[in-house]
């Protein structure tokens, strides 16, 4: 009954008109733009996040001996796993983008595993992209507040810009995490509708 | 072939409730005492909000795996269970990444911020926390097979009637 209705699509379900599936199509296409900007937008800010500053650091004399210190992204493995995850989930979104455009034009639809497909990777993209933004969010804030009980000191007072970019890039990856998970839910919804090729079976 | 699938979930809910639950206590009892130069200081696990995000997040995974132990075979409740064994797999995988960057700074230090590594004084308390991270990521893991099985069975896709 499954090949049956593979076959003849428009034979037994009630046929949705593609005008009522159309929207919903739009909406999830449109959400995985603005996620791809965000997350486009937390790589790119964060991998040219460098600052370079000039600090006395001691006063021998009357002299004062300077030192020329930068705060680069690499320093720290968090943002360096930041900045690749980001990249990866916004090469994923990308991906997505034009695989839903030119669906129509190639047949890629290898025995309708295309949804699922794309089901899979979404949870899994957003999975990294959750531990990645966690990861950054506390070492910034150990980078602004510092630890008193492990003598480790704040760097935010002496690398404004530096922090407050990042901080920009967090921001914008946490609204790409939202919308990555709702688009998430989006998929996996797309692959119960009854208008699918597949049957779901009840347990 | 519904027993065994049975049996065999609530194994692995067994296993994940006891490996998250392992974590919270290892990182909760984590406190030691050190002098440092005639400064006696004291490092417990509240010190860092990471490390509290951890115990908190599996805290909640612990009550949450305790209550579904007791959920019966065919009630309505298991499609709303899959949905939550994502939600809290998520949530896991964000608490283990964001104490793993922390204890990396702890362990090594980062010599461009000027920050010195303190696992050489408290190395007991060190070894507490890595002994909670390695539970927390056996939990995740039993939790990716749950979740991966729940999807399996309960929604049934395209793996096992492909047209």
């Amino acid at each position: 009954m499954a090949s049956e209705n593979a076959n003849k699509p428009d034979s037994k379900a009630p046929m949705v008109p593609s005008a009522s599936t159309k929207p919903k199509n739009w909406v999830l296409l449109l959400l995985r733009v603005v996620a791809f900007c965000a997350t486009a937008a937390g790589t790119i800010v964060m991998a040219l996040n460098k600052e370079t500053n000039t600090f006395v650091v001691a006063t021998i004399g009357s002299t004062p001996i300077q030192a020329t210190l930068t705060a680069k992204f690499q320093h720290t493995p968090a943002f360096v796993f930041f900045v690749i995850a980001n990249g990866v989930v916004s090469f994923h979104n990308l991906l997505m983008i034009s695989v839903s455009i030119f669906a129509g034009k190639f047949n890629i639809d290898y025995k309708g595993l295309r949804h699922g497909m794309v089901a899979i990777l979404d949870m899994l993209n957003v999975a990294l992209l959750s531990a990645a933004v966690n990861a950054a969010v506390f070492m910034a804030e150990l980078g602004k507040h510092g630890n008193s009980h492990a003598r480790w000191n704040k760097i935010c007072d002496k690398f404004e810009t530096f922090c407050s970019h990042g901080g920009g890039a967090i921001v914008a990856s946490y609204i790409g995490l939202g919308l990555m998970l709702i688009i998430s839910v989006m998929s996996i919804l797309k692959l119960l509708s009854p208008k699918s090729t597949y049957q779901v079976a009840n347990p | 072939m519904g027993k065994t699938k049975r049996i065999f979930t609530l194994l692995l809910r067994l296993m994940a409730f006891a490996a998250t639950l392992s974590a919270t206590i290892v990182m909760v009892s984590s406190h030691e005492t050190a002098s440092f130069f005639a400064v006696s200081f004291e490092v417990k696990y509240s010190d860092t909000p990471a490390f509290k995000y951890f115990v908190i997040a599996n805290a909640i995974v612990s009550i949450y795996g305790f209550l579904v132990l007791f959920l019966p075979s065919e009630s309505l409740l298991w499609r709303l269970v899959v949905a939550l064994d994502m939600v809290f797999t998520l949530l896991l995988g964000s608490s283990i990444s964001a104490t793993l960057a922390i204890a990396q700074v702890g362990k090594k230090g980062n010599s461009s911020a000027g920050w010195l590594p303190v696992c050489g004084q408290v190395p007991k308390y060190c070894h507490q926390v890595t002994g909670a991270l390695v539970a927390g990521f056996i939990g995740l893991i039993m939790y990716l097979l749950l979740l991966l099985y729940s999807i399996h069975t309960i929604l049934n896709p395209l793996l096992l009637q492909k047209t």
